[in-house]
């Protein structure tokens, strides 16, 4: 039987079970393991970046070509037809057309769904707007349960921007699946959404809304920090808000010893350099599972069994 | 007297009353009504014992479709909708609030891909404890029922 992943488009983690989910994460951890030069044998992947984001962009192709595939594609819209008024509907049908399958990214929101409803090939979001980033939320899930050992029953604190940081929107919507315990720590301006606590509600999953990110570090087995956005505020403001979300080193005397700190990536000074040598720090480690967890992705839309 | 029924009674087609004032108009842009090239009365901010003021809307030989009369519960939930057909009522249609909604309202999100795309928009259409959300299913970005019908 195919793997339920097998020729779907992966556009928003809530359109995956849990048994989804942890497929992905199980295979990412094989992958891992034990690298495979042959899943994306004979197969070609776009790569269309309507906006840039190197690293994103980095980690997919690097993925494809690991796996043995080949990448056309493009690493900004300024070149394309779309700057000549094409729609995206067309530009998709034309390159899925070329293509096994069509990783994107694009500035607007829901540009990865309307692209699925147009392809010939399974689609594969890298970032839509402000929406979804599916595979950083894979990722992130891949890191949980490779530090954790498990995601089931952990208790994780988001920290800095929990507003319009799509990435802690996502991955708090994947744990709620898992019965995990959520600490919020962010300023009253930058809180978490509460279309998203409402979600938890619903669920029945617990929460606590938190104003020091000392006081929650030793109730963590997650620590996940975000920047917060110079551009929101004024310098002041800003001095006077990010000040209370800077991770140091010594505010991990008292964490867990199983405690990891996560980012998505690039940190500014939200963490200082010196918890980089504590064995807390696993956000580089993250930012390197990023491959894994796509290469699970591709290898899984692509192959009906891994 | 015969003359008098003429001008009010409708033989074929559809009556909207009970449309809170001031959002008749909004029904004939929505369901595109006047586009249909059928005789279209509209009666506005018509005296009603019930709702203070109110507006009707009469189309001749156009049936509102059950769908159609679902997406009205979002915006005039007391609307009664009545298909004439030779001058009797043959269905009174009962507005339940739709579990989808295509094309009839523009995403609030101008980021929304949407808007510039040959789809159409698709809003999934969720109650709780009274308070009626719309989430786009492109940008999944979620309103509240009130902000997506006014827009336009
Ligand atoms: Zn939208």
């Amino acid at each position: 039987m195919a793997n339920p992943l097998y020729r779907k488009h992966i556009i928003s983690i809530p359109d995956f079970t849990r048994e989804e989910l942890e497929l992905v994460v199980e295979t990412a951890g094989r992958l891992k393991a034990a690298p495979r030069h042959d899943l994306l044998a004979g197969k070609v992947v776009a790569s269309c970046f309507f906006e840039p984001s190197t690293r994103t962009r980095l980690s997919f192709e690097t993925s494809i070509q690991r796996l043995g595939g080949t990448v056309i594609g493009f690493a900004d819209g300024a070149n394309t037809s779309a700057k000549k008024g094409e729609t995206l509907a067309d530009t998709i049908r034309i390159i899925s057309s070329y293509t096994d399958a069509v990783v994107m990214r694009h500035p607007q929101e829901g540009a990865a769904r309307l692209a699925s409803e147009f392809s010939a090939v399974p689609v594969i979001n890298g970032g839509d707007g402000a929406n979804q980033h599916p595979s950083q939320t894979l990722l992130d899930l891949f890191t949980i349960k490779e530090s954790q050992g498990r995601l089931e029953n952990l208790a994780l604190a988001f920290v800095g921007d929990l507003k319009y940081g799509r990435t802690v929107h996502s991955l708090t919507q994947a744990l709620s699946l898992f019965n995990c315990h959520f600490y919020f720590v962010a300023p009253e301006v930058l809180a978490m959404p509460d279309y998203i606590c409402e979600e938890l509600d619903e669920r029945g999953i617990s929460y606590t809304l938190a104003e020091s990110l000392e006081e929650v570090i030793p109730h963590v087995d997650i620590l996940y920090m975000t920047r917060i956005q110079r551009e929101r505020f004024d310098e002041a403001e800003f001095k006077q808000i990010q000040g209370q979300y800077i991770l140091k080193a010594e505010m991990l005397n008292h964490a867990r010893p199983n405690m990891k700190v996560m980012h998505p990536l690039p940190r500014v000074d939200e963490i200082e350099v010196a918890v980089d040598d504590t064995p807390h720090a696993y956000y580089f480690e993250q930012a390197r599972n990023g491959v894994f967890a796509r290469q699970a992705l591709l290898a899984l839309v692509l192959n009906e069994t891994v | 007297m015969q003359y008098t029924r003429n001008v009010e009674a409708l033989k074929e087609g559809t009556v909207i009353d009970h449309i809170p004032a001031g959002q008749g108009l909004k029904i004939l842009r929505l369901f595109q009504l006047v586009e249909t090239g059928e005789r279209v009365t509209v009666g506005l901010n018509l005296q009603s014992r019930h709702m203070g003021s109110k507006d009707v809307v009469k189309v001749e030989n156009i049936a509102l479709t059950e769908e159609q009369a679902n997406e009205l519960a979002l915006f005039a939930p007391k609307a009664t909708v009545n298909v004439i057909s030779n001058f009797e009522v043959v269905k009174k249609h009962k507005l339940e609030l739709p579990e989808e909604i295509e094309g009839v309202f523009a995403c609030p999100n101008s980021n929304c891909i949407s808007h510039k795309e040959p789809v159409k928009s698709f809003f999934y259409v969720r109650t709780v404890k009274n308070d009626t959300k719309m989430k786009c299913k492109y940008c999944e970005k979620v309103f509240t029922k009130d902000i997506v019908v006014e827009v336009r």
